[in-house]
């Protein structure tokens, strides 16, 4: 909620740092720091509550989408992504892309060779 | 500072990239035997100290942005205090990890032919009734096997089935507290129990759990160990004071590396270690 808020207020907020700063300098507030920092603990507790309840394929599901949203936090807030230029997101967003699409299309013809790695009796016993 | 901190950030992509086969090979092996990896995970991995790792690694996260913070505000003492802070969380970390590893080499669920789960294993016979795929070795418990904690005394282990072989809740009556069931599935007795009961197809694939286990907790060990190496480079410069409003850089780019590994660590900890 206070994250909510704070995305309100323009960037450079009460005390940014000095005239003499680098380009695209930009000190985040110890507001955001500690309130992203307390957003990820909370998220943290969910997500071991959450594997505690069987839910069946939705467990997975839901771990991940949290995963994401934690990972998503430290990258806009401490990794300053939200202040910085917007091609640094891209580079970072296409890694995530590339990543999801290898993992999804390697899944996809995954039950066309599971009978094929099934042990024969015999693989199963060491010489 | 624009260039460095693009170049910064395309090395981050080639590392979740990296990060990306494996977490590839994960999903495969997984999607092919949850059980496995259910069984797996939930006898040999330890949700306590997976979770107190997340903490310590979010924490530090916590301190190194503030160090960035500070190195832009001229703050010198600050950062120099919020990289030790940050260092001693990857020391922790590391310290957890170690703990870890060790008792995962004491119970022979190490890598390739250290794990007793492996059909090549070359270990010492294990002392707990650790199943071995090798059908020289018996499953049945020995005298040798510890025996069961107070939590779980007065209990007959041999009663509960594993969670997916019937109802919901059958192995939960027969523990009056559910909450201890998670405990007692690390019980060398509950393991081999479960592993018998486990197809052979399945017997056979329990070590690629292990393998993934090793390979993405060993790589992101590394990169921890590498990021302790550059924070003590930035410490050693905060102190000799070269770090200001103008100049910051390094402790950006270090910065961003550390938060990285903090991400990857996010997904892992779900993803090893709150299996069922």
């Amino acid at each position: 909620m206070k994250m909510a808020q704070s995305s309100e207020v323009p960037a450079p907020i009460a005390d940014d740092i000095g005239p003499h700063a680098p380009e695209g300098a930009h000190a985040v507030p110890r507001r955001i720091l500690l309130s992203v920092y307390f957003t990820l603990l909370v998220f943290t507790g969910v997500t071991w509550a959450v594997s505690r309840v069987d839910l069946g394929q939705a467990n997975i599901w839901i771990a991940l989408a949290i995963a994401f949203v934690k990972a998503s936090i430290v990258a806009l807030y401490f990794m300053h992504l939200r202040w910085d230029s917007p091609f640094n997101g891209i580079v970072i967003i296409a890694a995530f892309f590339f990543v999801a699409l290898f993992i999804g299309i390697s899944m996809l013809d995954t039950h066309t060779y599971h009978q094929a790695l099934k042990p024969t009796p015999t693989s199963v016993i060491t010489p | 500072m624009t260039s460095a901190k693009l170049g910064m950030w395309v090395f981050l992509g080639t590392e979740i990239l990296m990060f990306g086969g494996l977490f590839c090979a994960y999903s495969i092996n997984r999607h092919m035997h949850p059980q496995v990896f259910a069984f797996a995970a939930e006898s040999y991995l330890n949700v306590f100290w997976g979770t107190l790792n997340t903490l310590i690694l979010i924490s530090s996260s916590l301190t190194m942005a503030w160090g960035v913070r500070a190195a832009q505000l001229n703050q010198r003492k600050l950062l120099i205090v919020c990289l030790i802070l940050t260092l001693m969380g990857a020391a922790g970390f590391m310290v957890i990890k170690t703990i870890e590893y060790s008792a995962k080499w004491d119970e022979h669920v190490w890598v390739g032919k250290w794990n007793a789960y492996n059909g090549l294993y070359k270990g010492s016979e294990p002392a707990t009734p650790g199943p071995m795929p090798s059908p020289v070795v018996a499953v049945t418990p020995t005298s040798s096997a510890p025996t069961p904690t107070d939590a779980n005394a007065g209990l007959d282990v041999s009663m509960i089935k594993p969670r997916y072989n019937g109802p919901g809740g059958l192995a939960n009556q027969t523990i009056q507290q559910p909450q201890e069931s998670r405990e007692s599935l690390r019980d060398p007795q509950v393991i081999a129990e479960r592993y018998r009961d486990l197809s052979a197809s399945e017997q056979w694939h329990v070590n690629a759990f292990f393998s993934c286990y090793f390979l993405m907790t060993g790589l992101h060990g590394l990169h921890v160990l590498i990021g302790m190496g550059v924070i003590t480079w930035l410490l050693i410069r905060a102190i000799k004071g070269e770090f200001s409003a103008e100049y910051f850089t390094p402790v950006d780019l270090v910065g961003l590396y550390w938060h990285l590994v903090d991400i990857i660590w996010i997904f892992l900890y779900p993803l090893l270690y709150l299996i069922h």
